[in-house]
């Protein structure tokens, strides 16, 4: 079917200051993506997976400006011990990084995949992206494989002794930036990857994660600062036979984020745990879309999606569990709640279940409320002030998402974050 | 220490008298015992007296070592030293036990300009008073009342009281849901506290609370006020005779 032709212009407005890259091992897969992009188009908001959050500012020829943020706040994860990936407005940064040798894992820039010839990331480089265009089509992932400027390439062959953490700063008021890394963990291996950092004015990040059979990956992500920032960012992995995936991410700040996750268990007995905590104040939309699929057996998924809204903020939730058939003793829980402040602000969920297999345990539950009074008069009685009992409060709700966070050290940092950041606003 | 005097309440959002003049007087080193039927303001007079929303007070005063109480918030009428024992102790996910109460010893004593508690210290405190009511490690790191059975609601309220060592204790039915021994291990950790210096308000509807925790004082309420006053013996006859008979004669 040919596209609208609103449609078709805006998508090649867009396209029209970009250009792909001239040679690479890549080049096929980009120009595939291009292809794939164009019969789809970028989306507008009279798409159905758009309906809660205008993709405009996303999508538009020039990125939005977006001012510095100057707090002498320190950056997320600075106590723990990593080895840092640096990216400043999108590129990566040699001298800010750490070097990339670390036992059980080797690290390259995506550029250096052709040369060095490395099969398995050529291999990877776009092939999750384009399957999980189906059964929703996720243009700005397409538009990412096509035009990304830079991005690692992950190989975890064995258990490095310490988190790897991509950090993203900014630092240009219009920086447009598009990353795509590629993550392939294998058997028996296991890694845990950060992720941090404003990252640019507007920012298109796509990460690729093929898990084999027994492999474990763990990511813990905080976006915030520079409150004026973009970002659309998408997740695909595919996940082995008794592979584990856990990604938890905080979101604080960021006039726009659309966070998309596409989990596909394809071996039995995979686990996947996809979690978010949000907080968010005045200017704010925050979209979690998540599509679970499970293609075999004995596989669990739990999505956990907490969002604290006040002053007119709005968060998004759109999840999805997609049980194949044949896909027997399948455990799928999801849960997204927001805790509303005011009554200015909301919360938009479509929690979706499709089930084709008749052997399993599916629950999905969406609530929206406010702080709860009577226990907020229990906490004040006990001489907590009222601002301070309704923090704590407010923590405990976010607390369910935050306890899918395996590392202690990790979790004790995003509570510390959510705390300042509470603290400063109450 | 606490006054109450011709104290009338409504609810907020219904035009209810529950209150209707209540006149009540707690003086420091005492035991008072409020009695009385099922919706005679008992309840209510608890939740008034420590903050709670939806009441309205039309006419009276209370006042606790001189402060106007009805002019503080909740928290503020803590650091001033009441403490209310809830019927139902409210369960809050997320929230530990530990911190919790850690959090509102030092904010009470930052209220009063004391210096706050290090964990260490409040860690010894709590260790040693949780063991004399048989709390243990478990139920005080698990969040706040979550999972807890009945009576061991019933002696956290009693641990907190014994951490924020209020000057005036209220205990709302403190004795509902209880069995003869968490009563018995109740009532000993509220023995424990009285002293001189603290006055106690012991709000039941049974005798049986009453051979434990020793009032001083027993007062009947029936419709928002306080209709009859004496010594323990009241609660004896309370317990062999029920209300009627007291009712009656106050009519």
């Amino acid at each position: 079917m040919a596209l609208p032709e609103v449609k078709q212009s805006a998508t090649e407005a867009r396209l029209a200051s970009l250009s792909l890259p001239t040679a690479g091992c890549t080049r096929d897969a980009r120009e595939a993506a291009l292809a794939r992009l164009r019969e789809m188009g970028l989306p507008n908001r009279r798409d159905e997976y758009w309906k809660y959050t205008r993709p405009d500012t996303l999508v538009q020829p020039e990125a939005p400006k977006a001012a510095l943020f100057t707090a002498d706040e320190p950056m997320m994860f600075d106590g723990i011990d990593r080895l840092k990936i640096v990216f400043i407005d999108g590129v990566f940064s040699p001298e800010a990084s750490d070097d990339l040798s670390l036992e059980g894992v080797q690290i390259e820039r995506l550029e250096d995949i052709c040369c060095k010839d490395i099969h398995w990331a050529k291999e990877l480089y776009g092939v999750l992206e384009a399957g999980g265009q189906q059964p929703v089509a996720r243009p700005l992932a397409a538009l990412n494989t096509a035009f990304a400027s830079d991005g690692v390439a992950i190989h975890v062959t064995g258990k490095p002794s310490k988190p790897i953490s991509l950090i993203y700063n900014h630092d240009s008021e219009s920086s447009d930036a598009f990353l795509h890394h590629v993550i392939r963990v294998e058997n028996e291996a296991e890694v845990t990857i950060l992720e941090n950092g404003p990252a640019a004015s507007r920012f298109n990040k796509c990460m690729e994660i093929d898990i084999a059979d027994g492999g474990i990956l763990h990511h813990v992500r905080a976006q915030g600062r520079d409150h004026e920032r973009r970002a659309a960012t998408h997740m695909f992995a595919r996940l082995g036979a008794e592979s584990v995936y856990k990604s938890f991410t905080l979101t604080v700040n960021g006039v726009l984020t659309r966070n998309e996750q596409v989990v596909e268990l394809t071996g039995d007995d995979a686990v996947a745990h996809v979690a978010g905590a949000c907080v968010g104040d005045g200017d704010f939309h925050h979209d979690d879309t998540v599509f679970i699929t499970h293609d075999a057996v004995n596989c669990e998924s739990r999505q956990v999606f907490k969002k604290v809204l006040r002053n007119g903020a709005t968060g998004v939730f759109q999840g999805k569990i997609l049980v194949k058939e044949g896909a027997q003793k399948t455990d799928g829980y999801q849960i997204s709640q927001s805790l509303l402040l005011d009554e200015d602000s909301q919360f938009l969920a479509k929690p979706e279940l499709e089930i084709y297999a008749d052997d399993v345990a599916c629950s999905h539950g969406s609530t929206s409320g406010a702080i709860d009074e009577t226990a907020l008069f229990y906490l004040c009685s006990r001489g907590v002030p009222k601002k301070d009992a309704t923090n704590m409060l407010t923590l405990a709700f976010l607390a369910e998402a935050v306890d899918e966070i395996e590392n202690k050290a990790l979790a004790e940092d995003i509570v510390s974050r959510l705390e300042g950041w509470l603290k400063r606003r109450s | 220490m606490l006054e109450i005097k011709n104290l009338h309440v409504k609810l907020e959002e219904e035009d209810k008298e529950i209150l209707k003049g209540v006149d009540l007087s707690v003086e420091a080193g005492k035991v008072h015992a409020i009695m009385g039927p099922n919706g005679s303001g008992k309840s209510t007079l608890s939740y008034v007296l420590s903050g709670r929303d939806g009441y309205e007070v039309t006419e009276g005063s209370a006042t606790l070592g001189g402060k106007d109480l009805l002019e503080l918030e909740p928290e503020e009428r803590a650091a001033a030293g009441l403490f209310l024992a809830f019927q139902y102790p409210v369960e809050i996910p997320g929230v530990g036990n530990m911190t919790f109460m850690r959090t509102a010893v030092n904010a009470q004593r930052k209220a009063r300009g004391e210096e706050e508690l290090s964990a260490a210290e409040f860690l010894k405190l709590v260790r040693a008073k949780a063991k004399t009511l048989q709390i243990d490690a478990d139920m005080l790191k698990r969040p706040v009342n979550v999972g807890f059975s009945g009576g061991e609601k019933k002696r956290n309220e009693i641990l907190q009281m014994a951490m924020l060592e209020p000057k005036m204790c209220i205990l709302d039915e403190t004795d509902s849901g209880l069995d003869v021994d968490a009563m018995k291990l109740v009532s000993d950790g509220v023995n424990a506290l009285r002293d001189q210096g603290r006055g106690f308000l012991v709000i039941t509807h049974y005798q049986r609370l009453l051979d434990h925790i020793k009032p001083d004082v027993v007062h009947i309420m029936a419709d928002g006020r306080i209709v009859k006053s004496g010594g323990p013996e009241l609660a004896l006859e309370v317990e062999h005779n029920g209300y009627a008979d007291i009712l009656a004669e106050v009519n």
